[in-house]
């Protein structure tokens, strides 16, 4: 038996309390990770903070940062091409230009939720006769998955499935909000997932360049409150550093064999991201070896959709931390978590959908 | 070669015949059923009654910790529980897909009777279809029980300053179907909470402790069912988050899935509204029942516009939805 948060709250209100007696320079931390976001809103924390230092949600939750483009083509595809459609689950009820895969599903399309890339792989193994395509999201966490998943295809010979690759790569979109003059931020809090793969060194460069300060923490709650700690200690003393709050899973140079897969398997590119536009290569593709296996290359060529975000829509600023999600006219009106507008409600980790369902009184 | 649900088993002829005496007759003896009327005559010596129905259809039809055999009378006994009432009496449909083996019949068959047994409660009449392949087993069970007299539960009595128990940790029924269904494993294995919770309730009434309201967190969990509650009496329902019993297999699932364990279906445990007075002593009944070592106190019925808060591990107060939609999991 445990309780939900499972910190100890002596060990919490320590945590707490120096973080509320900080009387350094202003700081604006941009939380990462859609995760952090969670955990952040849940515990109530952002109430909590002293004068000066505020927490801004960032471009970390995968469905949320993935382009209308994406969902078209997903949506073109299990309507048009017969095939089946294989999702993480939250990434159904995003809206496309005109509908969902969610509604696709209730009129009669293939569209399954699927908890993992071998979930795929297996329902293509059980449906030899058609097609399945696997819509592929998510930054450094997800790919190296995907990327063994679609080496185990290969390995076996599988012919019927393939991947529709919308793979982030994240350091650009942080350095591209860095760059960004509606932007501000002061300090990351760097994700704790993504991290696993990359490692902790990998935020020097643009700690260094930008005069960001940047700790990688873990979810729970005392890990969160412990690196914000660090961020604050950091900013009192002018200083700028790279640091690891989540040593338990997070080394110094990352996951090797994970980014081997992806080096194996994908190729950067230029990509789309909800809010933030094109940004070089920060998005995978499918490598030339896998060609095979890619979604886009075997069946949308010549297919284009250059979709736009729904009208009235504020994900694109609240993905880059311009304005809190409270703060756009639909957030709880128009846009609520049963019938959202913008992705950044539909999924559990996104922004507004955090900030709504933990909503302080 | 292993027997099967064939067409003929719900074709009113021999085969069904064979089925109810070899089956249902081995396990759910009684005099009521063995009359082999297309009807059941009951005594029930009680000035009102409280009825429910309700219809399983949950996949797979087993699952770590029970199966549909148990849900289908668990379900029904604790809906009537929840009135204050004694179930006496259920009545019981199969829906059986073509092609079942008879063997998973007998399987879900000896479930009922075993929780059937375990609340006092008898399976009077019953009926049975035969569908196509594809689908089912689906059950659905009504049931019938006997409310004391001078006992009003229900949704609308709750008052400010009343508590709130619930008898036991939350989340666990939701994600051992889920981790079946899909095939997942978490740190720990979870067991469904399936259970009858008559036995609980008529301690608390026999012991003096009138429960004002009384609801079993299924479909929507802990949060939706406190959302109808606040709905229902006009009231905020002021929870703490802390306070509320979780597993850990439970909560590292829906790290993983990022779902809320408050949004999660239970089947063998309830909230439980009683006045402040009323409070410990009804902790330490339910406590001293089976299925109710873990209860805990977590939280109260306090003035305000119908919503309910929790409030969080630092002290700032939250508000509590109703999930909405199917749950779906997240990407990482």
């Amino acid at each position: 038996m445990s309780h939900p948060d499972r910190s100890d709250p002596g060990l919490l209100n320590k945590l707490l309390d120096k973080i509320r007696r900080y009387d350094g320079p202003p700081l604006t931390i941009m939380e990462v990770c859609g995760t952090h976001t969670v955990s952040i809103a849940r515990m109530g924390l952002s109430a909590l903070l002293p004068k000066g230092v505020s927490l801004l949600s960032g471009p970390g939750c995968p469905v949320c940062v993935t382009p209308v483009d994406i969902f078209d083509e997903a949506i073109y595809l299990a309507r048009e091409k017969d095939v089946i459609i294989a999702t993480y689950g939250d990434a159904m009820r995003v809206p496309g230009s005109e509908t969902s895969l969610l509604e696709v599903k209730a009129g009669g399309g293939e569209v399954y939720p699927v908890y993992s890339t071998t979930d795929a792989l297996d329902l293509s193994q059980k449906n030899k006769n058609r097609e399945v395509v696997f819509i592929g999201l998510g930054f450094e966490t997800t790919s190296p998955t995907v990327a063994h998943a679609l080496i185990t295809a290969k390995n076996l010979g599988v012919n019927n499935f393939s991947v529709l690759s919308a793979h982030k790569v994240l350091l650009p979109a942080m350095e591209a909000l860095l760059l960004d003059p509606e932007v501000k931020i002061d300090a990351f809090l760097c994700p704790g997932h993504a991290s696993m793969v990359l490692g902790w060194r990998c935020y020097e460069e643009l700690a260094e360049k930008y005069g960001t300060p940047s700790v990688v923490a873990g979810f729970e709650p005392h890990e969160i409150l412990l690196a914000i700690n660090m961020l604050l200690a950091q900013a009192k003393e002018g200083a700028v550093r790279v640091e690891n709050a989540y040593p338990k899973a997070v080394s110094e140079e990352g996951n090797t064999s994970a980014l081997n897969l992806l080096e194996r398997v994908f190729k950067k590119v230029d990509s789309k991201w909800r809010g933030l536009g094109m940004l070089p290569g920060s998005g995978y593709e499918l490598s030339d070896e896998f060609a095979d296996y890619d979604a886009r290359r075997r069946f949308l060529s010549g297919v284009k959709f250059d979709s736009s975000e729904p009208a009235g829509c504020s994900c694109a600023d609240v993905l880059r931390g311009v304005i809190a999600p409270a703060q756009c006219p639909l957030f709880a009106k128009r846009c609520t978590p049963k019938d959202p507008v913008g992705a950044c409600m539909v999924s559990s980790e996104g922004a507004c959908g955090a900030h709504y369902r933990y909503r302080e009184v | 070669m292993q027997k099967r649900i064939t067409t003929a088993h719900g074709g009113g002829g021999e085969e069904m015949r064979e089925l109810i005496s070899g089956l249902f007759f081995k396990y759910f003896s009684n005099p009521y059923l063995e009359k082999l009327n297309d009807f059941a005559k009951v005594d029930i010596s009680s000035r009102r009654i409280a009825l429910s129905t309700d219809s399983f259809v949950v996949e797979p039809w087993s699952f770590p910790g029970g199966n549909i055999g148990d849900l289908a009378v668990c379900g029904t006994v604790n809906d009537i529980s929840m009135s204050g009432a004694t179930p006496l009496y259920l009545t019981c449909g199969f829906i059986l897909p073509e092609g079942m083996p008879l063997e998973d019949l007998e399987e879900i068959v000896s479930a009922m009777a075993r929780r059937a047994s375990e609340a006092g409660v008898l399976i009077v009449t019953g009926d049975t279809k035969v569908v196509g392949r594809g689908a089912g087993p689906f059950i659905n069970t009504a049931g019938v029980g006997a409310v004391p007299d001078g006992i009003d539960i229900g949704g609308e009595m709750a008052k400010v300053g009343d508590e709130v128990i619930v008898t036991g940790a939350v989340g666990s029924h939701g994600i051992a179907v889920l981790s079946k269904r899909e095939g997942l494993s978490f740190s720990t294995e979870v067991l469904s909470d399936c259970a009858p919770l008559n036995k609980m309730v008529a301690a608390l009434i026999e012991n003096g402790i009138i429960p004002k309201v009384l609801r079993d967190p299924t479909r929507g969990g802990v949060a939706g069912a406190l959302n109808e509650i606040s709905v229902q009496s006009g009231v905020e329902i002021e929870i703490e988050d802390e306070a509320i019993p979780i597993e850990q297999g439970v909560r590292s699932a829906c790290d993983m899935l990022g779902y809320d364990p408050l949004h999660i279906a239970n089947e063998g445990c309830m909230l439980v509204v009683v006045s402040q007075k009323d409070a410990q002593r009804a902790l330490e009944l339910i406590q001293s029942c089976k299925y109710g070592e873990g209860a805990a106190r977590i939280g109260r019925i306090a003035e305000g516009a119908p919503r309910v808060t929790a409030k969080t591990l630092l002290g700032t107060k939250r508000l509590v939805d109703p999930p909405s939609g199917e749950l779906l999991p997240r990407i990482c």
